[in-house]
């Protein structure tokens, strides 16, 4: 028998549809230039994003509720990219038919600028061939890799293979 | 047999292991070179080596398990002393270790004629030095009492020295700081306060004399026992990993999650090239994602339940890597003569049975039991406090009420041990038990009473979340008990 476990079980752990949509910048504010898109749904009590943001564009009301993002004050600097502990902040930025994507990685060969990776879905099935723009890296080596992918995968592409 | 490998990693995206001095120890008459810092199963495993030990009847092999000491997978014969946890004994140049014939050891009775006692008194004396110990001896030095924590390991900071991940929660609870980092500041702050440390000192028992707390703590290096009389203890002993039942789940490359951690991110040690990880809460999902920055690839990891039971975006992490997660799954059996060659998986129906023709084999020379654990209540139930049984809280805890009081005077219980949860909280009810611990010395009453305050605080607000309910359930079972005792 073909192994399948069904749609639910091949979906856990994957932002559905509308969840997709519900944490998709305003596309004329991602045309201005690089916006966090926090992919951060449920009550856990975390609050590093809250005050990593040194433009107090993420909003904690209390430490158990999602945050919450002033689009308009978010600079797309990446510093909570570099922090979440649950890698869930990623930033994207729309330019014609391109798109650049941060994605925060932790693993080996560092990427370098330049290079080709893969750039890979929310499932890790890649998706296209992408070039490495910038990699900012914070003080405990986390990594903010920036890729360049076609404009209609900025909200598929979440992860690369090097 | 030993096979000439080396298991170590030597380069992780997160860590560094800068082993920096070699040493060489006997094993069965062959020479192992190994690395200060080590401790001897590691080093054995690094070398290659898989069975640690058998089972008496069967002469079944057994390996690396739990690697913190509290199950029986290591023992070995070590310099002449029999059933040595070598997990948590470190590799020291010409040791002489051996394998025991049936897992079973004998005692040499003459080592044991004259070991060296030492007897002190200690204001607090804190039994374990994960972040619910440290918190708590950093607590209370800080307002003044003097504090000794002991711990069986050789190195010290508990659970935390294997996360590699950054830790959710508040700022000043260190989210967004890798559990390795936590316990570099709790270490760092406790010895700034100059509080005392004992490792690689077992608390074997604790009995009341004068009414005092008297700690029996023999030594895992040295013949040494000291016996510590301290006014007040809080138990920090953290917890066990819990085993699951299928066929073959005692075969070496069955490990449990913190034991696998303990291997590739303590000692930077490959435990293979291929798991399963069995459990999709948050520490299943986890060590996958540890899994593979630590070279080993991660096949699948099985869920019995309908749903995740960890973060979303613990989940998302693996899921983003290609990992799949198979919920209503579980493990049927692990394939394997020596060790694990293969494990079988299978689909569960809604009433947690086999769906027969859904079996599947993985090929994996590693599965992770990620299934929860058990509090390490040994120390309050030997002392003689009432014990009582939360599910809610992972098994049997002392009775305790919210400031960490069990029913005998003095003790407290705080962290896993007081009911599984996680490193945040129990940080928390370390700082809640130390805090008040001190004030029941009558230190600095105002500061203490406040610092106890704010922690509770931020636990009840901690524990607020969706994922917060089942422990809380728990603590309010045991708080209501404890009333009604007192
Ligand atoms: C794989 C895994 C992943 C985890 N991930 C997270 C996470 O991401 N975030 C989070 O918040 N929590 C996490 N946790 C849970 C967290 O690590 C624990 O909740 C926390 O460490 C509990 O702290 P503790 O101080 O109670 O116990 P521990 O950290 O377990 O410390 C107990 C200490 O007591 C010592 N000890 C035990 N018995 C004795 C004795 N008789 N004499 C002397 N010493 C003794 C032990 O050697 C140990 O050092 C994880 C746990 C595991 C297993
Ligand atoms: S990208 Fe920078 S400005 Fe935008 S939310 Fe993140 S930290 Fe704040
Ligand atoms: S830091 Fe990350 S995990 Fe924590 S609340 Fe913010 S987005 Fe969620």
């Amino acid at each position: 028998m073909e192994y399948d476990g069904g749609d639910i079980m091949k979906e856990a752990g994957i932002l559905s549809k509308e969840e997709i949509e519900k944490v998709t910048p305003p596309l004329d504010r991602a045309e201005k230039g690089p916006v966090a898109v926090i992919e951060c749904l449920e009550k856990i009590p975390c609050d590093a994003c809250g005050w990593a943001c040194p433009f107090d564009a993420i909003i904690k009301e209390r430490i158990t509720v999602p945050p919450k993002i002033d689009y308009d004050k978010c600079t797309g600097c990446g510093q909570c990219v570099l922090v979440c502990p649950g890698l869930a902040i990623f930033l994207i930025e729309l330019d014609g038919e391109k798109a650049k994507v941060t994605v925060p990685y932790e693993f080996l060969p560092e990427p370098r600028v330049g290079q080709e990776v893969v750039a890979l879905d929310r499932r890790g099935l890649p998706v296209t061939k992408a070039k490495v723009l910038k990699v900012m890296r914070s003080k405990d080596k986390t990594l903010a890799v920036t890729i360049e992918v076609p404009r209609e995968l900025f909200m598929e592409v979440r992860g690369i293979r090097i | 047999m030993l096979v000439p490998l080396n298991r170590r990693i030597t380069s992780h995206p997160i860590l560094e292991f800068p082993r920096e001095k070699s040493v060489a120890f006997m094993f069965e008459g062959k020479r192992i070179e190994a690395y200060e810092g080590e401790s001897i199963a590691a080093a054995l495993y690094a070398s290659g080596l898989k069975t640690f030990t058998r089972s008496y009847k069967r002469n079944r092999p057994r390996g690396w398990f739990c690697g913190i000491g509290k199950c029986s997978s290591c023992l070995m014969t070590v310099n002449g002393i029999p059933n040595v946890r070598t997990c948590i004994v470190p590799v020291k140049e010409g040791l002489n270790v051996r394998r025991q014939k049936q897992g079973l050891g004998t005692l040499p009775s003459s080592l044991y004629e004259n070991p060296e006692v030492e007897k002190f008194d200690v204001e607090l004396a804190v039994i374990g030095g994960g972040p619910a110990g440290l918190s708590a001896a950093i607590t209370a030095k800080r307002l003044g009492c003097s504090t000794l924590v002991i711990d069986e390991n050789f190195k010290a900071g508990g659970q935390l020295i294997k996360q590699t991940h950054k830790f959710f929660g508040s700022k000043e609870n260190y989210a967004g700081v890798r559990g390795i980092d936590i316990a570099k500041i709790l270490l760092k702050d406790l010895n700034e306060l100059g509080g005392n440390w004992l490792l690689s000192s077992t608390v074997a028992a604790d009995y009341i004399e004068g009414g005092k707390h008297v700690l029996i703590v023999p030594s895992l290096v040295e013949p040494k026992i000291r016996v510590i009389k301290a006014e007040t203890v809080v138990v920090g002993t953290g917890a066990r990993e819990n085993m699951l039942i299928f066929p073959n789940n005692d075969l070496p490359g069955v490990y449990g999650a913190g034991g696998v951690q303990t291997l590739m991110n303590v000692f930077g040690i490959k435990p293979g090239e291929r798991a399963l990880v069995v459990g999709a809460g948050n520490v299943g999902l986890i060590i996958a994602y540890q899994l593979i920055q630590a070279g080993t690839s991660v096949e699948a990891i099985v869920e019995a339940m309908p749903r995740i039971g960890g973060y979303f975006v613990h989940a998302a992490k693996v899921r983003r890597l290609g990992v799949p997660i198979y919920l209503r799954h579980s493990i049927k059996r692990a394939i394997g003569k020596e060790s694990v060659e293969a494990a079988e998986i299978v689909q569960l129906d809604e009433n947690w049975n086999p769906v027969e023709g859904t079996e599947r084999r993985i090929e994996v020379d590693t599965i992770v039991l990620a299934v929860g654990l058990t509090p390490a209540s040994e120390i309050p139930a030997q002392a003689g406090c009432k014990l009582t049984y939360v599910p809610e809280l992972g098994g049997q805890v002392a009775i305790h009420d919210p400031d960490l009081k069990t029913t005998i005077p003095g003790m407290y219980v705080a962290g896993d041990s007081s009911g599984i949860e996680e490193a945040t909280t129990a940080m928390l009810e370390g700082r809640i038990a130390g805090a008040d611990a001190a004030l029941s010395l009558g230190y600095k009453p105002d500061e203490a009473e406040r610092l106890k305050e704010k922690a509770k605080r931020d636990i009840s607000e901690f524990r607020e979340s969706p994922f917060g309910e089942r422990p809380r359930k728990g603590k309010e079972k045991v708080w209501s008990m404890m009333e009604a005792i007192s």
